[in-house]
Order: C-alpha cells, then sequence, then structure tokens
C-alpha cells in the first residue's frame, strides 16, 4: 500500500516536473516561440546492428551514439570542437595528451564519469576479446601498444592511456598526432560503462540495461520497426535541453518513407529516392537541404599485373580522367548539388584548401583533344583499341555513372565491359584486383585530409588498385607531424594527379528533408553529425 | 492415420538435416564475408572476429558445432550483423508480428477469395463471373511491391486515414495495409482455383445424376459440388499458409513492420550467416509441418484417399 502510494507519488512529481517544459515558452537565447509539442523524429534505413559505442561500425548506429554518449570532446553546430566529459585539454609535443574531466558529469544510474570509464573503453575497443569492426580506429589514432594489442602481441589493457587521477586522463601516442582532439569526437572512443557491460556481458545495450552519459538514454527498441530515447536526467547539460523525446522509425523503402514524411510521420530523412532531390528542392525550398557529405567518389585503376598492362602506362591513365565529363555525371545524373573532383580529398574538409589540379582549368573539349593525343602517344586509339574490365556494386546511380563512363571514353578508342556484382562479393572481387576499373567512395572518419589521403599510400589495405609511390608515402608521413600539412596535401594532391593513382569523379553532398519547425541543425557540420541536446522545435 | 503422421515427422528430421547441410555449404562457398566493408578490415582485427565467431575453424567442427547446439540447446546462435542480438531473440522478436499480418491475410485471402471463385463458377458466364474474373486477374497481376506504395498513397498521404507503416504492438490501424497488400494477390489464385475446380466438377456425372434427381440447386452445391471443388484449393493453402506467416520481404521493407521476412533477403546479402540458417531452418520445419497438415486434410475431405 506504502509502496503503491510511494509510487504514484513518484509519477506524480515527475509529471508536475515536466509539465512547465510542455507550456508555450520561448527559446532562452533566440526568443523564438517553442512550439508545445517537442518532440523529435526521424527515419532510418536501416536497423543498427549495436549501440555499443566500442562495436559500432556504421553510420545509424553513429548517429544514436552521440545522442546516447558523450566522448571527451564533441562539436558545434559547424563542426568545430567544443568540450565534452573533458573541458581542457593540452599537449607539448601533439604526442602525450592531458584531458581535464568535468567533475559534474554523470552516468545515466548516477554513478560519475572519471578518467577510468575512458581507460576501459578505449582499452575493450582494442582487446581482440571485444572483437569490433573499429578496432582499427584506436590503432589509426596513433595510441600507444593499440597496434600490438589488437594483433594479440601485447596483453589487453596496456595501451598508452591512464587516469592520473578520477577527472585526468592522460594519452600517449606513438606519433605527434596535431589532431587527436578531433578523433576522441568518434564513436569508438566514447566511454563505456563497466560495471554494466561485466553484469549484463551483451545485453547491456538493451533498454532495461544500458546506462549512457549522454544527453539521452534508450527507452524502447523494436528491431526493424523503431526505437525510443528520453532525456538523461543526470547529464549534466540536462536543463539546456529542450527536445523531450526522440523516436526513430527504421524504414528500408525510400519512397515509402517520403510518402511518410510528406505525411507528417516523421521530421527528418536523409538517403532520399534516387533522382528525387531536384523536384524535392523545387516544390519545397525550405524543407530539403544539400549539405557538403565528406566522401568521395572515384574509380580505383588497377596498377598491379592482374590489371590491363595498358593501365601501367600513365599517358592512358591520364587519358581516362581527361575524358571524364564530371559536370554530366554531377548535373544530369546525380542532380543534388554533388562537385565535380579532380582530387581526392573533399573540398569541405577542415582546414584543407582544395588545390588546383592541372587539368581543371581546361575547358571538357581541351581536356578531351589532349587524352586522345596521350593515347596516340600510348600506342591506342580507335584502331588499336583496349578492352577494360569496369566493375561496380548495384545501384541504379553506380549503374548509370558506369553507363555514362564507358560512352565517354568510347572515343579514345577504349572498349569498357561493365560487370555489375552484389555488394559482399564486389569487395572480395575489389580487394583481390580482380579488375581494371572499379568504383570506389571514401568517407571520411575523423576532419581531417589524412582520412582521405592515406587511403593512398603504399602499405594501405584499402589502397584496392595498389597504387605505390615513395614520393607520395614520404610526404604524407611527414605531414603527419607538420605544424601546417597543407602544403604537403597539396604536393601529395599534385603527385596522385599527375601519377593518375585514381580517377577522381566528384565530392559528396548529403541530401535530406527536414521539417522547417526544426531549427539549430548542424547543416554546417561536414562531418553530418548532428546532436539532438541543440535542436529545438518552433511554433508554426 | 497415426502411424502414418509419426512416419512423416520422422522422415522431416532427416529433411532438415540436409537442408542445413545443404545451406551450410552453398553460405560457405559464397564470395564475401559478414565483416566486410568498403573500408577493408586489418588482418588482425579480421582474425579476432573470425576467432569470436568461430569462423577460424574447420568446416565440419562449425557445422558440427551448429547442429549440436540446436538438437541440445535450440541455439541457433549469434547474429553476425546483429551484434546486440543473438538469431533467437531476432525470431522471438519478428516472428509473432510476422505470424499475426500473415495468419489474418491467410483468413482474408480465404474468405474473399473461395466464394468469389465459387459463385463465379455457379454463376458461370454472367456478370457476375466476368466481375470477378477481372477481380481476381486485376489483383493477380498487380504485384505487392506496387500495391504497398499506391495503398500508402492514398491512405496515409491523400486521405490521411492510416500509418503509412510501423506494427506499435499490433494495433489494428497499423494491420489493415499490410494485410491487404499481402492477401490480394493470393486472394485472386484461390479465386482462380477454385473457380477452375468447381466449374469442372459442375459438369461432371455426378452432378448431372443429382440434378436428374430433382434436387435443388442450393443442396447440390452445398452437398455434392463444394467438398470436391475445394480439393485444389486446399493442397494450394498448405505452401500458402506457410508462405504468408512467413511474411513477405516486400511488406517488411515497405510497411516496417519489424517482422522477419526482410532477413530472407537482407541476411544473404549481408552474409549474416546465423540469421540465414536460423530463417531457413524455421522456413523448413514450417514448410514441413503444413504439408503434411494439407495431406492430413486431403484424407478427411476426400474419402478415397487413405494412408
Amino acid at each position: 500500500m506504502t509502496r503503491r502510494f510511494l509510487l504514484s507519488m513518484t509519477t506524480a512529481t515527475a509529471l508536475v516536473l515536466s509539465a512547465p517544459v510542455a507550456a508555450q515558452e520561448t527559446h532562452p537565447e533566440t526568443g523564438e516561440t517553442l512550439a508545445e509539442n517537442q518532440s523529435f523524429s526521424y527515419r532510418l534505413l536501416d536497423q543498427f546492428p549495436t549501440l555499443d559505442p566500442q562495436l559500432i561500425e556504421e553510420t545509424a548506429g553513429g548517429h544514436v551514439s552521440r545522442q546516447l554518449f558523450e566522448g571527451l570532446l564533441t562539436q558545434n553546430l559547424d563542426g568545430t570542437l567544443r568540450p565534452g566529459v573533458a573541458t581542457e585539454w593540452s599537449t607539448e609535443d601533439n604526442q602525450t595528451w592531458t584531458f581535464t574531466l568535468r567533475e559534474d558529469a554523470r552516468w545515466s544510474n548516477g554513478d560519475p564519469v572519471t578518467a577510468h570509464d575512458f581507460v576501459y573503453a578505449w582499452n575493450r575497443a582494442a582487446d581482440p576479446a571485444t572483437a569490433s569492426e573499429y578496432s582499427w580506429y584506436v590503432e589509426l589514432a596513433q595510441i600507444t601498444g593499440a597496434a600490438d594489442v589488437i594483433a594479440g602481441e601485447a596483453e589487453p589493457g596496456t595501451l598508452g592511456v591512464t587516469a592520473i587521477d578520477d577527472y585526468t586522463l592522460q594519452v600517449e601516442l606513438d606519433a605527434p598526432l596535431p589532431y587527436f582532439p578531433q578523433m576522441t569526437v568518434h564513436y569508438t572512443l566514447m566511454p563505456s560503462p563497466q560495471a554494466t557491460i561485466e553484469e549484463h556481458g551483451s545485453d547491456w545495450t538493451q533498454p532495461a540495461n544500458i546506462v549512457t552519459n549522454g544527453a539521452f538514454i534508450l527507452d524502447e527498441l523494436a528491431v526493424n520497426e523503431f526505437f525510443r530515447l528520453v532525456p538523461n536526467p543526470e547529464y549534466w547539460g540536462a536543463d539546456d535541453l529542450i527536445i523531450t523525446d526522440v523516436t526513430g522509425y527504421v524504414i528500408n523503402d525510400a519512397n515509402q518513407a517520403l510518402s511518410r514524411f510528406q505525411a507528417g510521420e516523421f521530421d527528418m530523412m536523409d538517403d532520399l529516392p534516387a533522382g528525387s532531390y531536384p523536384d524535392l528542392e523545387a516544390e519545397m525550398p525550405d524543407v530539403a537541404h544539400a549539405v557538403p557529405r565528406l566522401c568521395s567518389y572515384y574509380y580505383a585503376v588497377n596498377h598491379t599485373e592482374t590489371g590491363h598492362e595498358a593501365l601501367q602506362d600513365v599517358n592512358v591513365r591520364r587519358a581516362l580522367s581527361y575524358a571524364v565529363r564530371r559536370e554530366v555525371i554531377t548535373d544530369q545524373i546525380l542532380q543534388a548539388g554533388q562537385a565535380p573532383a579532380f582530387n581526392f580529398a573533399h573540398w569541405a574538409t577542415a582546414d584543407f584548401e582544395q588545390p588546383t589540379i592541372y587539368y581543371s582549368e581546361l575547358t571538357q573539349d581541351e581536356r578531351m583533344e589532349q587524352a586522345i593525343a596521350l593515347m596516340e602517344e600510348a600506342g591506342y586509339g580507335p584502331d588499336n583499341p583496349i578492352q577494360l574490365d569496369l566493375i561496380y556494386n548495384t545501384s541504379e546511380n553506380h549503374r548509370q555513372i558506369a553507363i555514362a563512363l564507358s560512352q565517354m571514353w568510347a572515343p579514345l578508342g577504349v572498349e569498357v565491359t561493365l560487370s555489375n556484382f552484389e555488394w559482399q562479393s564486389y569487395l572480395d572481387i575489389r580487394a583481390n584486383q580482380r579488375f581494371d576499373l572499379a568504383r570506389g567512395a571514401w568517407c571520411a572518419d575523423y576532419n581531417e585530409a589524412s582520412t582521405f589521403l592515406d587511403l593512398l599510400t603504399s602499405n594501405n589495405d584499402n589502397n584496392d588498385g595498389r597504387y605505390t609511390s615513395e614520393e607520395f608515402d614520404a610526404l604524407l608521413a611527414e605531414a603527419a607531424t607538420a605544424d601546417d600539412p597543407q602544403p604537403l596535401y597539396t604536393q601529395a594532391e599534385e603527385v596522385l594527379a599527375r601519377d593518375m593513382a585514381i580517377i577522381p569523379i566528384y565530392h559528396y553532398t548529403q541530401n535530406f528533408v527536414l521539417d522547417p519547425s526544426i531549427r539549430n541543425w548542424a547543416f554546417d557540420n561536414a562531418e553530418n553529425n548532428w546532436y539532438v541536446r541543440d535542436i529545438y522545435r518552433v511554433a508554426e | 492415420m497415426f502411424a502414418y503422421i509419426l512416419k512423416r515427422l520422422m522422415i522431416a528430421i532427416p529433411v532438415l538435416v540436409i537442408l542445413i547441410v545443404v545451406t551450410f555449404i552453398l553460405m560457405y562457398l559464397a564470395p564475401g564475408s559478414p565483416f566486410a566493408s568498403e573500408r577493408g578490415i586489418p588482418p588482425a582485427v579480421l582474425a579476432n572476429l573470425e576467432r569470436e565467431y568461430g569462423l577460424d575453424r574447420p568446416f565440419i567442427a562449425q557445422i558440427g558445432t551448429y547442429i549440436w547446439n540446436i538438437v541440445t540447446q535450440f541455439d541457433f546462435g549469434p547474429s553476425f550483423q546483429y551484434r546486440d542480438q543473438d538469431v533467437n531473440d531476432l525470431i522471438e522478436q519478428g516472428f509473432p508480428v510476422t505470424l499475426t499480418y500473415g495468419f489474418w491475410s491467410f483468413v482474408v485471402a480465404v474468405l474473399v477469395g473461395a466464394p468469389l471463385g465459387i459463385m463465379a463458377a455457379i454463376r458461370h458466364n454472367t456478370w457476375l463471373d466476368y466481375l470477378a474474373v477481372g477481380v481476381s486477374i486485376g489483383a493477380q497481376v498487380l504485384p505487392n511491391f506496387v500495391l504497398a506504395p499506391i495503398l500508402v498513397l492514398i491512405f496515409t498521404l491523400w486521405l490521411g486515414w492510416l500509418p503509412g507503416g510501423g506494427w506499435q504492438g499490433g494495433q489494428i490501424e497499423y494491420l489493415i495495409l499490410p494485410i491487404i497488400a499481402l492477401s490480394t494477390s493470393f486472394m485472386a489464385s484461390i479465386a482462380r482455383i477454385a473457380r477452375a475446380a468447381m466449374l469442372e466438377v459442375m459438369t461432371s456425372n455426378f452432378i448431372r445424376t443429382a440434378r436428374s434427381k430433382g434436387l435443388p440447386e442450393r443442396v447440390i452445391v452445398m452437398r455434392h459440388a463444394l467438398k470436391p471443388a475445394l480439393l485444389p484449393v486446399i493442397s494450394y493453402l498448405g505452401p500458402a499458409f506457410v508462405g504468408m506467416i512467413t511474411g513477405s520481404v516486400v511488406i517488411d521493407r515497405y510497411f516496417s513492420t519489424g517482422g522477419i521476412g526482410q532477413f530472407f533477403v537482407a541476411s544473404a546479402l549481408n552474409r549474416d550467416y546465423g540469421v540465414m540458417m536460423g530463417i531457413t531452418v524455421l522456413f523448413g520445419a514450417l514448410t514441413i509441418i503444413f504439408n503434411l497438415v494439407v495431406d492430413i486434410l486431403y484424407a478427411w475431405i476426400d474419402p478415397k484417399i487413405r494412408y
């Protein structure tokens, strides 16, 4: 009796406390009138496989992780760094980093968030027993000992990360890394609750068990249907939160999702139906958006012996790239604001000034003229054609681009056989260099040009065309520790263009629709990371 | 009869084992890996993952453990894609959803399809017949991946009457569109089969005899014609029922029901070995069971059939 009374009292108190939020209020800073309904909902293309920050390896789970967990540092609306759990960070030599943690950060069960939680999480990410697909990220961040722990050659738990005390974290790196703070934003390096994980094992991310330190906690999850988040009352910034709950709907089919968006069932969706963007933009300019997305689309050229011998000749590779009419691909096939690319790293990458690549300044006619001349020089042409195998994975856009390319190359005397594979087979074929030309795309892991350029270094496993250049490798190695890497990146891009290591095609945009009553959206975050803690809904 | 059922169930066991072995081999031979992505995984990381899932062990050991865990613990293992769930969780969550909309689709398909076909046959070459044939051919040629978006366009976007997807524990308004989309083509097939069978029965000798005895038409249809006319329908209903309760990729994808039908394709494309095997075994077992049910129904309807 008493217990039930207490329970109902608690519920009543909670209702009373939450009631004022729902009333007509104004935004504390902008003074805009807030809507009564402060729920935010969006559509996911696919169910996220996991919410365990150390195990996440795809975008859908990444977006949810940014609402549930908070790393050392987090991002402002424009993607610049701002304090997360850490309030201050410093280094003398870019190799030893010290982070001071806020003392009011709490897990959703009330426990304080301490430096030990980061030590635990980072070691856990690298531990072979965790079997994280993203353990390489710890190695990419140059944390001392990561490579050995992942390879099983060092004891798990021996990474170069130490809790000096509860609120001071020290990180040792194998090499100076000026952009290390940027890397701590990523979900792999978010903290995780040791006691909860040890108690529940792999079930710790279930709604009943999960403990988080971000602005929200997981309330409900129905696989392949929806999930719901509610505010974490223990979050240090909980008072500034305006959104009252977040719902994500899993809708695989893009057209179906768009119909439901138009019927007002949710506020935001990306992965729009292919080709729908121009119409959406024309009909609903305040709803449809295109912003830069840090991914580059390119064709890998097989530089090894399994590729066509003509591709060993730099003139042939250049001719192929010159002949690509990139604006046909961006303006007529994709039609969503993508930028034609002549270099690899995306133009919107932070602190990266896109170099002017020599052939980008020619007109397309001039490029074509040169391409034909280059082919002649190499001894090929319509009289002596070459047959190339081009592979791409199943997708309407990839198919259209591949067909367009084969037409653009036809005047050079290049006969292209198009082969289409489903994704997993495709990866297998491409990784084993069983192609001449292969579609590829690379997306940034962190907002710095090396995330792109590292791909083409000789020892990178994902360098599927096996381009090798000592000059390029040396430039990248130097850039990694340079105070101002920009001139080195410019040189590196010039080397890529000179050798035509790959054929760059375009730089991505992120296209999405967003209900216009939602404000403070992170349009300028080039990594397309958004945080619900920032947004709010204004009254119509 | 009892011995027959027992015999059929005994045969089902080796059939399922063969199904598991063949699927396992095909899966093993398919190129790619559950862990492959645009960004290749460093070899050390891949080795850790393969050890975690037992993929580094010899083929015989893998399949042996797999069957052993099913037999002893009814454990279908982990999902290779959904790291937070294992296969049993996924089936436990998704199968009731699929079962619900599948069952009601079946009921609708039978209750509308069978009477439609029979009425068409009895009123052969009248406007009713033409209408029924028209409707059923129309429904047959309208595949559910066309019908589903049309339904959402009309009932969600234009009229705003029904939600365009979701499940919410199976509330009625979330059920209507999936049921219409799933049952339509089955309904059409049932109507066509019932009509053809009924037409054949109505021209057979024993019906002519019944007519010449002066029996009223209603008695002829209900007592003499209906049962034999339903035989072909029932042989169709067994596989159709399994087809419906195991769900549909289209329904699950378009209406985001959270059912298990979508795993059929998605698990194969993702090389989610665990889910792919689990779904195959489940569908295999259901097919075997409902074929048996159909055979039993046959014996009940047609006294000539004895097991």
